[in-house]
């Protein structure tokens, strides 16, 4: 064991990193519930854009394109919880875990002839002059460029809800969707608008993993990373900045757990490997004793009668 | 234009027609799916479904259906309870894999000697282990009301971990050559869960399912409990003020559906599976999932929901070794199933009406 | 004559089983107060939905100022002047009141702007509002003024109001009525919508009747007698429920020093709250809703325990006990709310008479549900409540708001309680449904029942309490003999003008 080994600046820069999926799937899923749309088919649309993304960057050779790609993927996925919940009307939890069963079948048949394929490499932005600021030039600013999209997407998120009137109504529709549609805001129209930017947040999540992350392709691959995105909304209490913490923080645990069992600590490396998810519940247990920022129409089906 | 009208009162035709329905949407969709994948989607449709009931080797196959329907009966109908009360267990895989390591592990202790009551140390011990990984979100939901969806799953994880983790210490076979791995319970005879009719597939698990379809129908039939599951999962508040405490409930149904879990571990380790190890686990914790909607959160659903998937995983299978269909297709196909089945239950509550052309 | 601000030709709309509209017609003039009037279900709110464009009429037109008007959404009939508060605010508890005010608007003003003018017309018209206050925060009445503010910044030629004094005091009621006065001195319409006859005979100048869809008559409201209106409305003569003489029994229900948190974010909680109910007694319990009313139901039926002493039933402590074991001693409720709270919508009629039945009627042994008794009690309360419906297989949905309260409150009154605590028995049900109610209610406290009825609808209280008493900010007014009673007083117990007076001074 030597814990000499463990760089501290490749530790923060790597948590950056393992941050990344957590904090697209969770901002695109943090818009989702503030609509008062409870979308637990995250992981689904993860694998899914994990894979189009995979595929698609391997097929052109771009990875950008494989982001967009990412994107579409999951919006689409999205689309048939759209189907499904604002459509049929049906249990939103029922229609999520739906998703997510079909998106790991499905991601597992397109990815067949893919792995053990090696994806083309994205590149590092490196920022001139402040990239080569010892210590915070490699934390901060030598990374891939989507990691910088994820952190505009959250500031653009928080903006978005805070100051525009979009924003507002999104958050209107969250809390009383009786009353929005009094109105005349066109609830489930706003509702699909926000579910279909949850998928794709969620597909570039995903690609993120298979593209940059890990970068390769394997069933099943973003083994429950969702499923925390899921649990980090309710930790940031709908807040994008607090998304945004606690995306590092897990993916600080993430990493550090990695480099603990490459250091060899005594802990056996399955107990290692089980942290982030004790971790999460033990976070969930903290804040749950407060729902007072929950979105009030969270998870309830609107149907206009008249 | 097309309107969705709210039914004064659900269509009972429809919520037994709308399983029906999605099954054949399924096949049809699920054909053109396997049509892309280049196979001949009669053919394929047909050795998924025909073959293991009525094909040439059907003898062998047919007590597969109810080895891999025993499970999925056993865990759904715990599920449905929960499912029926607003309470959401999807955790099921996790509370399996603790039944099996509780009861291997319990029957292991015993090694070698001989006697009947091991046996039934064992089921206790499967059920105890599911019953408490269940406990873990119950406990939580009851105590700081902790969303139970999402603890129910990390603890999924968990649980593989920990197979992982005894496979390859505690529970590791002494003669296994270092293979990861425990003893092959199937050999040991105080701890074998045998067929109980040999070649017909009948063992102890499947014993216990039918059991529970038959404690469970009585339960929401017949008793105020299952009344008070029903009456919580339609109206909450209706349920306090009839006087249900919604702690107990929860404890009670994540509790029942953590025991059943961790039952069908324990029979799967005793029994078909013989051994824990790492891939121990195939997600028959997620399917019941899919069991148990499509048995419209019904017993006597669930039973033939549970057969029918049984069925699906069995043809697919043959499927794969005669056509080459790729085992994810299968998986694909039972998604499916979920979706439509979760559309067509609009019906069941809403007319689709053809709205008239407006007056002017 | 002018053209009148909006004219209404031959309006109809149908629902599937239900024509809400009829033909209806009638104009609304330039700078007056013109009342609709009828009971629940004559098809008020369709037809002012119809004006806002939430609800698009099967036949007829409408004229705004001799233009034809046909909204095809709440928007385009705002941007035409058509502002409206309604009767169930449609308000969002977690945004503060700039944002609520910002949403009802077509183009609102930065939120600074828009405060400063929150501020401007509220100083105006009398109804003081903190912009920056969230409104789960604001009080009933304060959360109208937002509804109307809102209405009021769009500089509305018609403003529909849907029963807005509902709400309110008896001194905020003469406010409201001020500022009412005041926007149609300067020339705004006002549609005011309301059973209440006395309110229309002060305010209204004019008075459309609906009953049943249809139109069936107008009036001057200052010159007909609230009588003749009401028989405009309800279509036959009245009855009053029939009182014999009361004498009243021992202590039944003895609550003392109760103090209860809300189990909701936006409740109000239960503040050292005293009240003794003798057998036979009836204690209407006034007050505007969500000053406890909810929770004080929830503590007395044993949803939200307490402390033992704080509830006595014939001198046993039973705050600690749950609903079943209350029932099992003879203290039964009805809640306010029929779908999701008294009965289960989509259960039939027969799981629903088990939901509170099973204990007192003997409706299961050791557990085990006795389905014929069960089916036989169901068929006992619709006979005697003459509930409307094919048979007790038949959900509770599928019942009327009317028929399904006779079943709530029957499913209670055959048990036979000891005590028996309703809450808005009466809301939302036709006159003859409500005048049965009440009268089921005074017949069970003629056998020595104690009663405690709370509603907003002070008529109704007058009608059937023997003893009055308010709730206000979850605190309890000292109950007082009904007989006596001025209006004036009943308003300050029930907490007079709350705070409103500021903007007067």
């Amino acid at each position: 064991m030597d814990l000499g080994e463990i760089n501290p600046v490749l530790l923060v820069a790597s948590l950056m990193v393992a941050a990344t999926p957590l904090l697209l799937a969770a901002i695109g899923e943090l818009v989702v519930e503030k609509a008062g749309v409870l979308n637990l088919g995250v992981e689904g649309m993860m694998i899914v854009g994990a894979i189009s993304g995979f595929a698609i960057s391997v097929e052109t050779g771009s990875p950008w394109l494989g982001f967009i790609a990412a994107a579409v993927g999951g919006a689409v996925l999205s689309l048939l919880f759209v189907l499904l919940t604002q459509v049929a009307l049906a249990n939103q939890v029922a229609s999520g875990l739906a998703l997510t069963l079909f998106g790991l079948g499905f991601s597992a048949l397109m990815g067949q002839s893919y792995v053990g394929v090696k994806p083309p490499d994205m590149g590092e932005i490196h920022i001139p002059v402040i990239s080569d600021i010892p210590v915070i030039g490699p934390i901060l600013f030598q990374h891939d460029p989507i990691l910088y999209v994820g952190i505009a997407l959250t500031t653009a998120v928080w903006a978005t809800l805070k100051y525009s009137r979009v924003g507002l109504i999104l958050r209107a529709v969250g809390e009383n969707h009786d009353a929005a549609h009094a109105l005349g805001y066109k609830v489930i129209k706003i509702r699909i608008m926000a579910i279909l930017f949850g998928g794709a947040c969620a597909g570039l999540g995903g690609a993120y993993i298979s593209l940059i992350r890990v970068p390769q392709w394997t069933e099943g691959m973003t083994a429950g990373v969702g499923w925390i995105a899921l649990a980090l909304v309710v930790f940031a209490s709908w807040k994008p900045w607090r998304a945004l913490l606690g995306a590092y923080l897990f993916g600080g645990i993430t990493v550090l757990q990695l480099n603990l069992q490459a250091a060899g600590v005594a802990i056996p490396v399955e107990y290692l490997a089980m942290s982030p998810y004790i971790i999460t519940i033990l976070v969930l247990v903290i804040l749950s004793a407060d729902k007072s920022s929950a979105p009030a129409s969270l998870g309830r089906t609107f149907h206009a009668s008249h | 234009m097309i309107v969705l009208e709210k039914r004064p009162q659900p269509s009972k035709a429809w919520s037994y027609a709308t399983p029906l329905v999605a099954v054949l949407a399924t096949m049809v969709f699920g054909g053109v799916l396997f049509a892309i994948l280049g196979k001949n989607p009669v053919e394929a449709i047909g050795t998924i479904f025909w073959e293991p009931l009525f094909g040439e080797f059907s003898f062998y196959y047919r007590p597969q259906l109810l080895v891999k329907g025993a499970p999925l009966v056993l865990i759904a109908i715990g599920l449905s309870l929960g499912f029926r009360a607003g309470i959401w267990n999807i955790g099921a895989e996790g509370q399996y894999i603790m039944g099996a390591i509780f009861g291997a592990g319990a029957g292991l202790a015993f090694y070698p000697l001989d006697a009947w009551y091991i046996f039934p140390i064992m089921v206790i011990a499967g059920a105890f282990g599911g019953w408490l990984w269940a406990m873990i979100p119950a406990i939580l939901k009851v105590r700081f009301g902790t969303n139970e969806i999402l603890v129910s799953l990390m603890l999924v994880y968990v649980a593989e971990q920990m197979l992982a983790s005894v496979s390859l210490g505690l529970l590791k076979n002494p003669e296994g050559f270092g293979f990861p791995g425990s003893r092959n319970l199937q050999s040991y005879e105080s701890a074998h869960n045998a067929e109980l009719i040999a070649g017909s597939g009948m063992h102890w698990g499947v014993v216990a399912a039918l059991i529970a379809v038959i404690f469970a129908y009585v339960l929401l039939n017949r008793h105020m409990l299952g009344f008070h599951i029903r009456l919580t999962g339609e109206a909450p508040r209706a349920a306090k003020f009839a006087g249900v405490n919604p702690a107990r409930l929860i404890l009670f149904c994540l509790g029942l559906s953590g025991a059943l879990a961790g039952l069908a571990g324990m029979f799967e380790v005793s029994g078909p599976s013989g051994v824990v190890s790492i891939d121990f686990n195939v997600g028959y914790g997620f399917t019941a999932i899919i069991v148990a909607f499509l048995g419209r959160l019904h017993p006597v659903g669930i039973l033939l929901a549970g057969f029918l998937m049984a069925l699906t995983y069995i043809g697919g299978e043959i499927a794969q070794s005669q056509l080459g269909l790729p085992a994810a297709a299968i998986q694909v196909f039972q998604g499916m199933l979920l979706f439509f089945l979760l559309a067509f239950d609009l019906l069941t509550n809403y007319r689709i009406r053809a709205a008239r052309s407006e007056v002017a | 004559m002018t053209t009148p601000l909006l004219s209404l030709q031959g309006l109809t709309k149908a629902y599937p089983g239900v024509v809400a509209n009829d033909q209806v017609s009638f104009d609304i003039g330039e700078g007056e107060v013109h009342a609709l009037l009828g009971e629940n279900g004559a098809g008020k709110s369709t037809l002012v939905k119809m004006i806002y464009g939430l609800v698009k009429p099967d036949s007829g037109t409408m004229l705004l100022r001799g233009q034809v008007f046909a909204p095809p959404e709440p928007r385009a009939a705002r941007a035409d002047g058509i502002a409206m508060v309604f009767q169930h605010f449609s308000l969002f508890d977690a945004l503060n009141v700039a944002e609520n005010i910002a949403l009802g608007m077509e183009n609102p003003p930065p939120m600074g702007d828009l405060a400063s003018r929150i501020r401007e017309v509220s100083e105006t018209y009398g109804l003081p509002l903190d912009p920056y206050r969230t409104v789960g925060d604001l009080s009933a009445g304060e959360r109208q003024r937002v509804e109307i503010i809102r209405c009021l910044l769009q500089d509305p030629k018609l403003l529909i109001m849907d029963e807005p004094t509902s709400v309110l005091t008896p001194q905020e009621v003469e406010i409201l009525f001020e500022t009412l006065n005041k926007l149609r001195s300067e020339g705004t319409s006002i549609l005011y919508i309301s059973h209440k006859l006395e309110e229309i005979r002060t305010l209204c100048d004019h008075a459309t009747i609906l009953r049943l869809g249809k139109n069936v008559g107008a009036c001057i409201p200052a010159e007909t007698s609230a009588r003749d209106m009401a028989e405009m409305m309800v279509g036959s003569t009245l009855q009053t429920p029939e009182r014999s003489g009361r004498e009243f029994g021992d202590v039944a229900l003895d609550v003392s020093g109760l103090s209860v948190p809300s189990p909701s974010e936006f409740g109000t909680a239960l503040k050292n709250v005293h009240m003794t109910v003798r057998k036979g007694e009836v204690l209407g319990i006034g007050g505007v809703a969500g000053n406890g009313q909810d929770e004080l139901l929830g503590v007395l039926s044993g949803e939200i325990p307490t402390a033992a002493d704080a509830i006595k039933f014939n001198g046993q402590p039973i705050g600690k006990l749950g609903p079943t074991a209350r029932r099992k001693l003879g203290v039964l409720t009805a809640p306010e709310e029929r779908l999701g709270h008294a009965a289960a919508p989509d259960m039939s009629l027969t799981e629903n008479a088990l939901l509170t039945g099973s204990v007192r009627e003997g409706l299961e042994s050791n557990g085990f549900m006795k389905w014929s008794e069960t089916k036989n009690f169901a068929e006992r309360i619709i006979g005697a409540f003459d509930v409307r419906t094919p048979g007790p297989d038949n959900a509770a949905r599928s019942l009327s708001g009317g028929n399904l309260q006779k079943f709530v409150i029957g499913r209670e009154v055959l048990q036979s309680p000891d005590v028996l605590v309703v809450n808005q028995p009466t809301w939302g049900v036709d006159a003859a449904a409500a005048a049965a109610i009440r009268q089921a209610i005074l017949d069970l406290a003629a056998k020595g029942t104690a009663v405690v009825c709370i509603s907003q609808d002070l008529d109704e209280l007058m009608e059937i309490s023997d003893s009055f008493a308010a709730l206000n900010e979850g605190r309890l007014s000292a109950p007082r003999e009904t007989t006596g009673l001025t209006v004036d007083e009943i308003g300050l117990m029930m907490g007079g003008a709350h705070g409103m007076e500021v903007a007067h001074v």
